[in-house]
């Protein structure tokens, strides 16, 4: 059986779509990995035992196991419990988290790592704890991991290729429907992995961008 | 509240580092419009006593008030933070290292606090930076980023944004100790002229001239006391202790 | 929680475990292999090979791992590659995470002061020797820590061969999970386990790198 990629222009529409659903579910996830990481980041810095304690733990556990994994206990777990969610946002919920929590060990040294003189004129100008980490010192911290965040996001668009284990319809999805009905395993994939080179490349330009205007704020 | 109270009082001010005392048993007052100079040598604890008065390096025992108001009252955690916010909106300070905000630009170091504690409209903030820069002369860098400044400039731009909380009572703690020599003088130009808009100011300083040529009063210390104080021509010129000899005798070496 | 189920079922994640541990080990030497030649082509002095270890590393960094795993598990017997599922996921994932590794290799290489370099071929040292004798023996200490964090990374990508059907943990706990429908204890049971080989793991290369810094 030789290669034949003539098939491949017929399933166009449907690898088109499912590169929409790729780059919408890495965009979606790599927000709430972004926000998420800032939140967990506080937890484990700022929040009262009784709230850290557990939550270091869940951060424990989720860096210690595969994503495939995660993906599967919060697909099916949540069923357990009642929640059908779309496939979608169980995808989204499931990268967000796993990729939060690697960006919140990024946030928290660079939380720590902000000089502490920031807090000190924040704090000499009258404002409150929360107000000087809110204006002053997350933002730098922020600003301070952008290049390593970027990397997790990168990383996070490859990753996504693992929903299509529970069922969302992207890349990954969509070729394996259109190998289903032709049996040509290799020439879509080879397409498909075109598709994620390129939205990667895409990818490094927006995050370079991001990186250069970021410059000038140190 | 009685009309004879000092503008600024600290009273029986002590604080422990673990065994060390670094101030013992600090008393002094400053008047409204006054200009104080500290001297000292270094670990004298002068630094540690500004940062007492806004209450940064707390006190482990004694009193400080401002204006009939006591700063380190004695409240629970979170009352108390609400407290120390307010009072520290009236006690403006500038830093040796600057300290300025470098995610934001000159304007957005000047309005953001003013902005966060007042609730001013954004034209009104805008208002008071141009106004707040110029009399630092920094107003041609008003969308810069502090990267993109002098260690003088920066130091101006300092002084702005702490002047636009309109504090009553300004805190220098080594306002020029970390500026290359030849951007000095900018920075004492606008202290100088705070001086005559009597702005009450409380500086620590290791620039004897300038504390000489600016201030009311100077005070010596050394090891965590007072050794001495008074107007600038007496200690300066007749001090009555030898350890503030022997501390002027030395920098004057020093300085050549 | 159903510790009875839990306790009747755990044997067969054990078993499953030995086979995650075996794939990570294979896989792991087939990668840090890949890294050292991906490396050695990136650093070459031949154009041609720089160009060859440069589109490695951003072929195989570019695209899904999961992928790739595809394309030789599925699209191989299309070209004449037949192999197992086994099989199949070592080579897949040991040239993909060999892609990761060229690049911290060479980056620990490179990181290496130039004035060591200068230093050994003032005293006479060839290219080469100065490479194998001051460069590499630097270079390796520098990059234990960083491969550390591919090796982590290689251990939870072996749970991909779950989607070719190779028995190991995650599959297990999803075969589980479908005919039991106790989703958190099968996590549980499979969690624990990743979590005594990757933190063990992680252990074994704190211990190198503290080792590696004494001499």
């Amino acid at each position: 059986m030789g290669l034949d990629f003539s098939v491949v222009p017929k399933f166009f529409d449907i690898l088109l779509l499912g590169a929409f659903w790729t780059i919408a579910i890495t965009v979606s996830s790599a927000i709430l990995s972004f926000f998420g990481g800032i939140v967990f980041a506080v937890i484990t810095l700022y929040a009262p035992w009784f709230i850290r304690l557990p939550f270091r733990a869940f951060e424990w556990l989720f860096m210690g196991t595969p994503l495939l994994l995660q993906l599967f206990l919060i697909y099916f777990g949540l069923v357990q419990i009642g929640i059908d969610l779309p496939a979608f946002v169980a995808g989204v919920i499931g990268l967000g988290l796993h990729f939060a929590v690697y960006n919140s060990e990024l946030i928290q040294t660079a939380i720590i790592a902000v000089d502490r003189g920031q807090m000190e004129a924040a704090r000499t100008l009258g404002l409150s704890r929360g107000q000087a980490l809110r204006k002053v010192v997350i933002p730098q911290a922020v600003r301070d991991v952008i290049p390593p965040i970027g990397n997790n996001m990168i990383a996070l668009l490859k990753d996504s290729a693992l929903v299509s284990v529970i069922g969302v319809s992207e890349l990954t999805l969509s070729a394996q429907r259109a190998i289903g009905r032709t049996y040509r395993p290799f020439e879509f994939y080879i397409v498909v992995a075109a598709f994620y080179y390129v939205i990667n490349l895409g990818m490094e330009a927006v995050l370079r961008r991001i990186e250069r205007r970021s410059q000038l704020s140190r | 509240m009685t009309a004879s109270q000092p503008f600024i009082e600290v009273r029986q001010a002590r604080k422990c580092y673990g065994e060390i005392e670094v101030l013992k048993d600090i008393s002094l007052t400053v008047d409204r419009g006054q200009i104080v100079a500290i001297i000292g040598p270094s670990g004298s604890g002068k630094s540690t006593l500004l940062r007492a008065i806004n209450d940064l390096d707390p006190l482990t025992a004694g009193e400080v008030w401002l204006d009939g108001v006591r700063v380190n009252k004695t409240l629970p955690h979170r009352q108390y933070e609400k407290h120390i916010n307010q009072m520290r909106q009236h006690i403006g300070m500038v830093f040796q290292h600057f300290n300025l905000f470098p995610h934001l630009t000159v304007r957005d170091n000047v309005t953001m606090a003013p902005k966060l504690l007042k609730g001013i409209s954004d034209k009104e903030a805008d208002r008071l930076a141009e106004e707040q820069l110029a009399h630092v002369g920094m107003l041609e860098r008003i969308d810069y980023f502090p990267s993109q400044l002098s260690g003088g400039q920066k130091q101006r731009v300092a002084i702005a944004r702490a002047l636009a909380m309109k504090p009553k009572l300004m805190l220098f703690d080594e306002a020029t100790s970390a500026l290359d020599p030849e951007l000095v003088e900018e920075v004492n130009l606008v202290m100088k002229k705070l001086a005559e808009e009597h702005m009450t100011m409380i500086i620590v300083t290791h620039e004897m001239d300038f504390a000489a040529s600016v201030c009311d009063r100077v005070i010596f210390m050394d090891g965590g006391v007072v050794v001495e104080e008074g107007p600038p021509e007496l200690v300066f010129r007749n001090p009555t202790q030898d350890r503030t000899r022997n501390f002027l005798r030395k920098h004057l070496e020093g300085a050549k | 929680m159903d510790t009875e189920l839990m306790l009747k079922v755990y044997p067969f994640f054990l078993k499953a475990a030995l086979v995650t541990v075996e794939l990570s080990i294979l896989t792991g030497i087939l990668g840090l292999s890949c890294g050292a030649l991906g490396a050695a082509a990136r650093l070459s002095r031949f154009r041609f090979l720089r160009f060859l270890g440069a589109a490695y590393v951003s072929v195989f960094r570019g695209t899904p791992a999961l992928i790739q795993l595809f394309i030789l598990y599925f699209g191989g017997p299309q070209i004449g590659i037949q192999l197992d599922a086994f099989q199949a996921g070592v080579i897949g994932l040991g040239v993909n995470i060999g892609a990761y590794m060229t690049e911290t290799m060479r980056g620990a290489i490179i990181s290496v002061d130039k004035g060591q370099r200068e230093a050994a071929r003032t005293l006479g040292l060839s290219q080469f020797q100065t490479f194998r004798k001051v460069t590499l023996p630097q270079a390796m200490r520098l990059m234990i820590r960083p491969l550390g964090v591919n090796i982590n990374a290689l251990i939870k990508g072996t749970a991909l061969v779950a989607a070719i059907s190779v028995v190991e943990l995650t599959y297990t706990a999803q075969r589980y999970i479908g005919s039991t429908y106790k989703p958190f204890e099968m996590f549980l049971i499979a969690g624990v386990l990743y979590m005594i080989i990757i933190y063990g793991t992680g252990r074994a290369v704190a211990w190198l790198d503290r080792r590696a810094r004494i001499v």
